[in-house]
């Protein structure tokens, strides 16, 4: 009997936890996928905060140069810190075992992160760390409550402390609303952090489909091919059809 | 003209094999009404799409690894590192939810002009067990990536089966050949996706067409062209499908092609519905996804599955759904095929059905709220209602007269 509620339940379980997640204000991340150099940025960033951790272990660093602009040389001496060849996919040498222990949870592969998540919802995470003196990192998040990953953005970014406010609705319900303030100024003013993870999360954008551009430029020559053979082929049929009333 | 055939390579062809014969019987003397419109080009254009799903599929086959531990990076290995696989994988996942765009509008067209009717039963019914087979084709596909979705979709789906009483467990049992959707699970729906059910989609397909081609065509006046014919022994409306219809039909694959273009060199995820965004997360056994829902052309029959309290009746309503479609050309008995010379009360019937289907299909893919349930709830009851309405509309719809030529327009 249990198991046939299973199915019923998982259908219940998206309708609370969408109602929970529904409250979670989502900035623009506003990428440029044409900036190269944002994209350089990202992916410097990228190679110095996440992947010591995090893999992205269905890209390879020579695609990753070829595509942001970057020499083999300069790849080899600016974003591989573990040897190998430029050839090799970005993966990590975290063992699986020991990351579990550490963060309750093997870090996700980022590969194709930004296609699961939306470049949106990674540009507020990363921006919403706060201190939480009863999380084991010491650190919590607004956008993914009790995250396992600690606050690795924070030299750049400082510290925030959350303010809560009560908010009465027209109908007379009351919200909390949680606002970050900063208490600790971090290497980076806002300004300037926000562009570093609009950067960040421009480069894990093209890391999700590093094909993307190609795709879209070679879509645009194919639509004008179709548009050319669809005068020729109703000339044709208007021809041939001359002779049907 | 076929004695001149009679000669060369053509002529041994024929001696040996009926080449020609087929030619003409199928394209070049197959006579088809002459009033085709909009509605016919779908026929036409789901051929093209099978084939086109066939040969990126086997392209696919070339690289993809149906093993638990490989599928979902090698479909990524065919997106970054295959020549030119992301261009086929792009067109084979918008193919899936283009076959289904394309033989909705077809069904639709059938119920618009009763092509279902009498003497035509028999290319309905080839056609629905199609549409059957193209479910379950799209279900078992949509395992192969491997993505969450992938993973917790097949799992809800295959438990429905727990829900025959008596079988039901084991039944879900054999289906996976596991307890949970496993590499075993992945492994045969491989196996069905790629081999068997193409195989058995091909039959159908061939004799879709040979039934059709049995009876004639029906056509937007649904009058039967092969009643009047000229003193040449052809239909006097009926003009021969190779080569008008083909010229006519390859301006609507090139239509269809511009839009189908657009979709896989601009927007490949049809934002979340053909490739939905939590497929892009591994298969976690033991990570339920926030938001199970099935892919956009499965949501009208979840809807339906969902608005009914009781799981067995609700999966029995499912059935249904697709089930009365079956029943179609013997429920409805009006003796005038075409939606031209029926009354106003079976267009507003098939009006409301459309209307449910495709507010079955949004409910379907939302999640179920106590209001959006009861919507669907209505819907579903509208959806159903289509079907008995249709058995008592000969009663007293007043139905115009039915010319004996189809019109021009």
């Amino acid at each position: 009997m249990k198991k046939r509620l299973l199915p019923l339940l998982l259908i219940l379980v998206p309708v609370l936890a969408l109602a929970a997640e529904d409250g979670v204000h989502l900035d623009k991340a506003n990428i440029d996928p044409d900036n190269q150099q944002s994209l350089q940025r990202g992916a410097r960033l990228f190679v110095n905060y996440c992947l010591s951790c995090h893999a992205a272990g269905l890209m390879r660093y020579e695609r990753m140069g070829q595509d942001l602009g970057i020499s083999e040389l300069q790849v080899a001496e600016n974003l591989m810190f573990t040897g190998g060849k430029v050839g090799d996919l970005m993966t990590v040498a975290t063992d699986p075992e020991d990351a579990v222990e550490w963060f309750g949870t093997v870090p996700p592969d980022l590969s194709v992160i930004a296609r699961a998540r939306g470049v949106d919802w990674l540009y507020t995470y990363l921006r919403s760390f706060y201190l939480d003196p009863s999380r084991v990192t010491g650190v919590n998040n607004l956008v993914f409550p009790d995250v396992g990953m600690p606050d690795v953005l924070w030299e750049l970014q400082g510290w925030q402390k959350p303010v809560i406010t009560t908010v009465k609705d027209a109908d007379g319900t009351e919200h909390k609303v949680i606002d970050l303030e900063l208490v600790k100024p971090g290497l980076m003013s806002p300004k300037e952090f926000d562009r570093a993870v609009r950067d960040l999360v421009n480069f894990l954008d093209y890391m999700a489909e590093p094909g993307k551009h190609d795709r879209q430029a070679l879509g645009v020559k194919v639509i004008l091919f179709l548009l050319v053979f669809l005068v020729v082929a109703y000339l044709l049929k208007k021809e041939f059809w001359k002779d049907v009333h | 003209m076929a004695e001149k055939w009679k000669t060369g390579l053509l002529g041994w062809v024929d001696a040996r094999f009926p080449l020609s014969k087929m030619w003409n019987e199928h394209l070049a003397e197959y006579y088809a009404p002459r009033n085709f419109n909009f509605w016919y080009y779908f026929g036409s254009l789901a051929l093209l799409v099978l084939v086109m799903q066939i040969i990126t599929g086997i392209w696919l086959t070339m690289n993809y690894k149906p093993d638990a531990l490989l599928a979902f990076n090698s479909v990524e290995y065919i997106m970054r590192d295959v020549n030119w696989g992301w261009l086929i994988r792009y067109m084979h996942s918008t193919g899936a939810s283009f076959f289904f765009i394309v033989v909705y509008l077809h069904m639709f067209r059938a119920l618009l002009y009763g092509s279902y009717k009498k003497p035509r039963e028999l290319i309905w019914i080839f056609g629905m067990i199609i549409y059957v087979c193209l479910m379950a084709e799209a279900f078992m596909g949509y395992l192969l990536p491997w993505g969450q979705m992938s993973y917790w979709g097949a799992q809800v789906i295959i438990s429905l089966f727990g829900a025959i009483p008596g079988i039901g467990d084991s039944l879900a049992l054999w289906i996976r050949g596991d307890y949970v959707i496993s590499d075993v699970t992945l492994n045969r729906f491989f196996a069905f996706h790629v081999i068997a059910v193409p195989i058995i989609l091909l039959a159908l397909v061939v004799m879709h067409i040979l039934a059709l081609h049995e009876v004639g065509s029906n056509n937007p006046d649904g009058v039967e062209i092969k009643k009047v014919k000229g003193p040449d022994g052809h239909p006097v409306d009926g003009i021969p499908f190779h080569p008008y219809y083909t010229v006519k039909d390859i301006v609507g694959v090139i239509v269809f092609l511009i839009f189908f273009c657009i979709v896989v060199f601009f927007m490949p995820e049809m934002g979340g519905y053909f490739l939905e965004h939590d497929n892009f997360v591994p298969a976690d056994p033991l990570k339920t996804p926030l938001h199970i829902k099935p892919l956009w052309y499965f949501t009208p029959f979840y809807a339906i599955l969902r608005a009914v309290p009781d799981k067995l009746l609700g999966v029995i309503a499912m059935g249904a759904a697709i089930v009365l479609l079956f029943f179609l050309p013997w429920l409805d008995r009006s003796p005038v095929k075409s939606i031209r010379y029926r009354g106003i009360a079976y267009k507003v019937a098939l009006g409301m059905f459309i209307v449910s289907f495709l507010a079955l299909g949004y409910l379907g893919g939302e999640p179920a709220t106590p209001v959006l349930t009861n919507f669907a709830r209505l819907f579903s009851i509208l959806y159903f209602a289509f079907f008995a309405v249709l058995l008592i509309l000969p009663m007293f719809e007043k139905t115009k007269p039915v010319p004996d030529r189809v019109t021009s327009k």
